[in-house]
């Protein structure tokens, strides 16, 4: 919990603090910047008012370094940094935006958004337009796979592709249960949900990465459908998704109906109304009818996630006005 | 006990203790985000014992389950203290200076030793020594608890014997160490703190003090009555007894909830006049002379709720309610109106700071503030100071003029529940809740999960085998009060003897029928954890008549209602 300006009571008690951390100055930029040791050069980025695209990195989760789109410059360095992950280090040396940078994270940008449909993905049209990327290059997408073709690919059985199309993961999505739709069409194997659903935070279980290679997938145990599967229905994993993948079935509904529209959205949060723990719930709300709910990632409650009931559980409200 | 009502820890130190004994509480399904905090725990390598009768989807966590006799938490307790007194592990040092009554503790637990809990209880001797042991050697330890304390006939007295353990142990009023009762609904805690209790005003401030009378008497421009009122088994007694028979009910279910339905309906029809303000035409508002529909507290209002560690949260309006509903404020204060109160149509906001500058534990918690910490844990005396996250620190104050009042041991007998186990009804049916449904399911049921069975009659393979019945066949639960038919569901999580059933879904199995309307006679709360049963099996053609009947009379009850 940040208290800012507020101080405990001294009562002689012991209550715990962690230790002081010293300030550690490096430079980004060329700018000489001051943060706390142990922290990453992302936020040392951030304080410093630099804009660094990230797609893996979940700011509730332990950075895992797959998508490699947050990767810097340091000087002296023979490869690139992941800014997302690597601590600031006493008289580092950050270039955010070389050239080297830049191409770096133009090629990730184009390999991904070749194989993947980045449609949803916050920014990233604007992050393909500025570093200049052009995943048509790799030539043109290849066919959809039928559904649940990709889940039977087994590690090591790769075939040679033909070359004459961009492999791609496009795939129908996987709507299988009324509360949330998987469109792994749109999965960029960030891991983030597997961290959210496994030992981060909810401990179920219900998901982990099936394949090897370009035909690594998220997949429940067996390939199950949900119903059938370990999954409880929290929704962590969607609250973590970086490219709407993952997605409520009243936005997945709305987006295919062309009624989707987060400028005539709000968002409020308050507490949601079933058990006494005090969940906060961010409702989304268009034309008076809640489309959505996360939750708020600094909240010392509830740190982003909620159970079936907070994430789902909100339909009566909404049942009265029908009735 | 300690004064005022509410959990003595919070959730980020349960995250950072040593020792956490789960009791009577399967918080992984029915305090889904709390468990989150308490597997950080231990991940970060504290210990997790789980008390219940069932091996719940918590108990698979622990390092050990210790699955006890339904109803026999204090003689599991007793035991538990008598071996930490035994064993020289208790802390006399905070016993001497912090506590009352050990002698008489120590003379009450005396008879219980491992071999005879064992014998009541069902847990092996060597798990209750572990117990003991583990908590009251931990640097920091934690007990949490739910309705699987609460929801007995001698419930408060099932708190007092949780509450002795931290006693002796010191395991209260310190970072990490303390008691926390996970509240069941949103606003639980926050109602009690208010003074939504018969015996308290805002801030816990006892009615009968003539100082707490005069201060609010003045705030209000009105005398307060010098005495306590009822609580809510109270209220149904007086009914019974024609003293009560005006009701103004707002956001409850009783006619549904409450332990024994028929009889609670019986008692609604009674009244003279029955207000019901809610955001459902409850089976409780058919029943009523006036109903006033309200806008739902959580979503279309602006507002406070306080959790179960004590954290004062902003509650947001986010949606308009529907035509014809209105903010609880608003209808009250018409009501006032009508009645010759003009109140001016206060804000939430306006009425937050008159409960600030009544009641001194919420007094620095401003809206700004609420708002910039995420919340605030009372007590909040100041305006620009937090108090510890934890309550009871004076307790260990060398100075006794600072430690204060010292908190009293009391010493509890064992009882075992009301509704006894025979030969006509052998089986202890005990329910709660699962991770997706909420009590009676009014607004769980308006959402499509995927996990849901409907009501189901769990039961244990060995008892299956031994009854001849299999999963899905349909079968008649008798208790002393009324029979119902439900599906079998096989559990492993549930011993020979042991049979389960939640109350989510009363408009096609009203569980309530058979539980027994025994009450805590200082918690007014019901033994819903305790009931005798049979089970009887049914011919196909039986069970579709029994079926037919069962909705039937569903149906003839919400018609008697209307």
């Amino acid at each position: 919990m940040t208290i800012q300006d507020d101080t405990v009571r001294r009562t002689g008690m012991s209550v715990p603090l962690a230790p002081p951390r010293r300030l550690v100055e490096l430079s980004i930029d060329g700018e000489t910047i001051a943060v706390p040791e142990g922290e990453t050069i992302l936020t040392a980025c951030e304080t410093a008012g630099k804009d660094i695209p990230t797609l893996c990195y979940g700011d509730t989760l332990t950075p895992k370094n797959a998508c490699r789109v947050c990767v810097v410059e340091l000087e002296g360095a023979r490869v690139l940094a992941p800014a997302c992950s690597r601590k600031v280090e006493a008289g580092m040396v950050v270039k955010t935006d070389s050239e080297r940078a830049r191409h770096s994270r133009k090629l990730v940008l184009e390999l991904l958004a070749s194989s993947v449909d980045l449609s949803t993905t916050p920014r990233a049209a604007e992050w393909l337009e500025s570093y200049g990327a052009e995943p048509e290059r790799f030539g043109p997408a290849a066919a959809p796979a039928a559904i649940g073709e990709r889940d039977k690919l087994h590690a090591g059985a790769h075939e040679l592709p033909s070359g004459e199309a961009a492999a791609t993961v496009h795939q129908p999505p996987k709507v299988d249960n009324e509360l949330y739709v998987r469109d792994y069409a749109k999965c960029i194997l960030c891991y983030k949900c597997v961290d959210a659903c496994g030992e981060q935070w909810q401990n179920t279980f219900a998901i982990g990465v099936a394949g090897r290679g370009f035909d690594a997938r998220i997949s429940t145990e067996h390939n199950n459908p949900l119903p059938d599967s370990a999954c409880v229905y929290c929704g962590n994993c969607i609250e973590v998704c970086p490219t709407g993948a993952l997605s409520f079935k009243s936005e997945f509904d709305r987006r295919a109906e062309g009624s989707w529209d987060e400028s005539r959205q709000t968002q409020t949060t308050t507490i949601c109304t079933y058990c006494g723990v005090g969940c906060n719930v961010t409702l989304h709300v268009q034309d008076n009818e809640i489309v959505k709910v996360t939750s708020p990632h600094e909240n010392p409650v509830t740190h982003g996630n909620l159970c079936i009931k907070g994430r789902f559980g909100f339909q009566h409200v909404q049942n009265r006005r029908r009735d | 006990m300690f004064g005022a009502g509410g959990g003595t820890s919070s959730y980020q130190e349960i995250e950072e203790t040593d020792v956490i004994v789960m009791w009577g509480s399967n918080a992984r399904e029915t305090h889904p985000i709390f468990f989150h905090h308490l597997l950080k725990g231990v991940r970060n390598g504290a210990r997790l014992f789980v008390v219940d009768p069932r091996r719940t989807s918590s108990a698979k966590w622990a390092d050990r389950w210790l699955g006890l006799n339904v109803g026999t938490d204090i003689a599991l307790a007793n035991a538990v203290a008598r071996e930490i007194i035994h064993a020289g592990l208790y802390n006399e040092t905070f016993v001497r200076r912090a506590t009352t009554g050990f002698e008489e503790l120590k003379a009450a637990v005396e008879p219980w030793t491992l071999e005879v809990a064992a014998q009541e209880t069902g847990v092996p001797a060597d798990s209750i020594r572990e117990l003991a042991h583990a908590y009251a050697r931990a640097d920091r330890a934690q007990i949490c608890w739910t309705l699987g304390i609460t929801e007995h006939h001698n419930a408060t007295d099932n708190v007092r014997a949780l509450i002795n353990l931290s006693l002796l142990t010191g395991h209260v009023g310190r970072y990490g160490s303390g008691l926390n009762p996970l509240r069941g609904q949103n606003n639980v805690q926050g109602g009690g703190d208010m003074g939504a209790i018969p015996n308290r005003l805002a801030g816990f401030q006892d009615i009968l003090d003539p100082e707490v009378r005069q201060k609010f008497g003045s705030a209000w421009g009105v005398e307060i009555q010098p005495r306590y009122g009822k609580h809510l088994t109270q209220m149904l007694e007086a009914m019974d007894e024609g003293t009560l028979t005006s009701v103004y009910c707002i956001g409850e279910n009783p006619a549904q909830s409450e332990a024994d339905a028929g009889h609670t309906i019986k008692r609604l029809k009674g009244l003279d006049h029955l207000v019901v303000q809610d955001i459902f035409l409850t089976r409780t508002a058919e029943l009523a002379d006036v109903v006033l529909p309200a806008a739902a507290a959580w979503c279309e209002s602006d507002g406070t709720v306080t959790n179960s560690e004590r954290r004062v949260q902003r509650v947001r309006k986010a949606l308009d309610p529907p035509p014809g509903a209105r903010d609880d404020i608003d209808i009250i204060c018409e009501i006032a109106r009508r009645m010759g109160h003009d109140w001016n149509h206060p804000s939430a906001e306006d009425i937050w700071n008159e409960v600030r500058s009544l009641s001194p534990m919420h007094y620095g918690m401003t809206y700004e503030r609420l708002e910039r910490l995420h919340g605030i844990q009372w007590p909040c005396f100041s305006l620009d100071e937090l108090e510890p996250t934890y309550l009871h620190h004076r307790l260990w104050e060398a100075d006794p003029d600072k430690r204060g009042e010292p908190a009293p041991f009391k010493a509890v007998e064992h009882a075992l529940p009301v509704d006894v186990l025979d030969d006509d009804f052998p089986l202890r049916m005990t329910t709660g809740r699962r991770l997706d449904s909420y009590n009676t399911g009014v607004q769980s049921s308006g959402y499509d999960s995927p996990l849901r069975r409907g009501e189901t009659l769990d039961l244990g393979p060995e008892d299956a085998e031994q009854l001849g019945v299999t999963e899905g066949e349909l079968v008649r639960i008798v208790s002393r009060r009324g029979s119902i038919i439900a599906p079998v569901r096989l559990d492993t999580a549930l011993r020979r003897g042991l049979v389960f059933m939640t109350f989510h879904f009363p408009d096609e199995i009203d569980v309530n029928a058979l539980t027994i309307e025994a009450t805590d006679p200082i918690a007014g709360t019901s033994e819903y954890k305790a009931t005798a049963v049979r089970v009887e099996r049914l011919s196909r053609a039986e069970a579709e008549k029994g079926l037919i009947a069962q909705r039937k009379q569903a149906q003839d009850r919400a018609a008697l209602a209307r």
